[in-house]
């Protein structure tokens, strides 16, 4: 079972349409994403996809001249109610895991919140979570949702 | 291997000698031959036969590009038409095009140069020539052609652009010398890896370029690319196309064939002579041109002569690569600045692709420079904070470069315009 899940990362300039055009993309290669992050500073933004074949989209991208790498991220359910994303900050906080970034959504067929994660230290992050009692979601799982 | 011992190893008396011959001849022929020219030397007050001295050059009038663009199409010529058997102009890119026309002779003044030049960096009639210079009315195509047919290699006349086709005929026809721009030689690079095709594949022997500025750093990315030694080949239309100087495998500066072409540095400000060795605008006179003799052109490209003893046996003058223009020179916040400071300072980026654009603007009454660089996916990193940090470090180089604060855009790869011939690399949008 693998607990890293893979996500996109997609270079993109400040620049009216490149969003779409990367989402062209993956709508003509039939990818369905399953969860969406968007980073951006004045100059340029990250775009970070989760979707069920990370490394067939991409190929696609960079096919379209898009600049993509592959990173990991750790997928963890959370309570649907408040409180539920302050309780797995506490864990890393309790063992000082550095978070990068995060972003969550929620899956409305299983009714399911899911936050996904980035630690600096993502094989310590996954040990604390799993220590704190947390459920951490395979990549399997996630790409079927 | 020296293509003309007698002429390029000469020892300095006989050339000077023979420089002054070919001057007082060329003087005259100006003169008798070129009403603009007796027009010029008589406002200045000389005569041809005012020259007694080498340095008596110093009292002949310069010639600008906008005279030469006055005389359009064919005032600068001085012989009747029909002893002209080819033309050729320059691009035009900043106003009307200066014609350029050849004797018979001429054209074998230009193979015998260019013959020179490429013999310089090792070419032989067992090399397959790759030409990729336009074949038209610029200088460029037609000058390597002749050179090469002189050497008696084998030239494939492709000229510009089907870069897809370039890179198979570069495979199948067996290519050991490239001939190409800077820019399109990167350009046929990333198509060529596109295509599974790496440098240790192409098995050149080397690489001939020329017809843009360059950087040091730009010559070794070309090297790196097609795993082959590269060479700069200079030239002017106005004053023949490529052949006025080209390197010698030193790569230690490009040997001037001054037994055709005299060059002299002056300051573009006060005009005056430079002293051997000072950097400044390149002067250049056709010392044996027939049918379109120039005097004194200022070439607007900014170098260094010096004399000394090249390890080839060469004792043709040495010109520093060109570090700018004259006109490509930048103000900005009273600053000058050159493009190739800008190229320098990001060739020193690992994982940046050389493709950039200098954007010169005037938002609020000050001035501002916008680098647009392409990022690569060996730049690019999944963090915002460690791509602001690159973003940084590029600003950083080009300030320690230059001394100015810029603004560096990451843009997207391949959204540059990319070039077959020169690539425009700066934009200016102040209206002054």
């Amino acid at each position: 079972m693998e607990l890293k899940i893979k996500q996109l990362s997609i270079f993109l300039e400040n620049r009216k349409g490149r969003m779409k055009k990367a989402l062209d993309v993956l709508e003509k290669g039939n990818v369905n994403i399953r969860a969406l992050s968007i980073a951006d500073t004045s100059d340029f933004g990250i775009l970070r996809l989760i979707v069920p074949e990370p490394e067939r989209t991409k190929e696609l991208l960079e096919e379209n001249s898009f600049i993509v790498k592959i990173g990991e991220v750790i997928a963890v359910r959370m309570r649907d109610e408040p409180g539920g994303l302050g309780e797995i900050l506490g864990i890393l906080d309790d063992n000082n895991i550095n978070l990068e970034y995060l972003y969550a959504f929620v899956e409305e067929k299983e009714k399911v919140a899911i936050v996904l994660l980035h630690p600096e230290n993502i094989d310590g992050g996954i040990k604390a979570l799993i220590d704190g009692g947390e459920e951490i979601i395979s990549a399997e799982e996630i790409y079927q949702l | 291997m020296i293509w003309n011992e007698e002429a390029e190893c000469m020892s300095q008396e006989d050339k000077e000698i023979l420089q002054l011959l070919r001057l007082r001849s060329v003087a005259k022929r100006a003169y008798n031959n070129v009403p603009y020219y007796k027009k010029l030397f008589d406002e200045a007050g000389i005569k041809p036969e005012d020259i007694k001295t080498l340095k008596d050059i110093e009292k002949l009038p310069l010639t600008t590009k906008d005279d030469l663009r006055e005389a359009y199409p064919f005032g600068m010529f001085a012989v009747p038409p029909k002893k002209i058997v080819e033309v050729h102009t320059s691009s035009g890119t900043t106003g009307k095009p200066t014609v350029s026309g050849y004797t018979k002779k001429d054209l074998e003044i230009w193979s015998e140069a260019m013959a020179r030049g490429l013999t310089m960096f090792g070419a032989t009639e067992d090399d397959i020539i790759q030409n990729t210079h336009g074949y038209g009315l610029f200088t460029g195509g037609f000058g390597v052609h002749y050179g090469a047919q002189k050497i008696g290699s084998t030239v494939i006349p492709i000229s510009t652009g089907q870069t897809k086709r370039q890179i198979e005929i570069m495979r199948d026809f067996g290519t050991s010398i490239m001939i190409f721009t800077p820019s399109y030689g990167l350009y046929l690079a990333e198509v060529a890896e596109e295509e599974g095709l790496s440098g240790k594949d192409m098995n050149l022997k080397s690489i001939g370029f020329g017809a843009e500025m360059w950087t040091v750093e730009m010559r070794r990315e070309i090297e790196r690319r097609f795993n082959a030694p590269a060479y700069n080949i200079y030239g002017l239309t106005e004053i023949i196309g490529p052949g006025v100087a080209l390197e010698c495998h030193m790569q230690d500066g490009l040997h001037v064939m001054e037994d055709h072409f005299y060059p002299e540095i002056i300051d573009s400000e006060t005009l005056e002579t430079l002293p051997e060795g000072e950097i400044g605008e390149l002067v250049l006179t056709t010392l044996t041109r027939e049918g379109m003799p120039i005097i004194r052109f200022r070439t607007k490209d900014i170098t260094t002569l010096h004399r000394s003893e090249c390890e080839c046996g060469r004792t043709l003058i040495k010109m520093d690569r060109i570090t700018g223009r004259t006109d490509d020179m930048l103000k900005i916040r009273g600053v000058t600045v050159f493009p190739s400071q800008i190229e320098k300072a990001l060739l020193k980026m690992d994982g940046l692709e050389p493709h950039y654009q200098i954007i010169a603007t005037r938002p609020h009454h000050l001035d501002e420079l916008e680098i647009q660089v392409e990022a690569s996916s060996d730049l690019f990193s999944d963090e915002i904070k460690e791509l602001v940090a690159i973003k940084k470090k590029i600003e950083n180089y080009i300030h320690n470069e230059t001394g100015l604060r810029v603004n560096v855009t990451l843009v997207e790869p391949k959204t540059l315009p990319r070039s077959e011939g020169k690539a425009v690399r700066v934009i200016d949008k102040r209206k002054i």
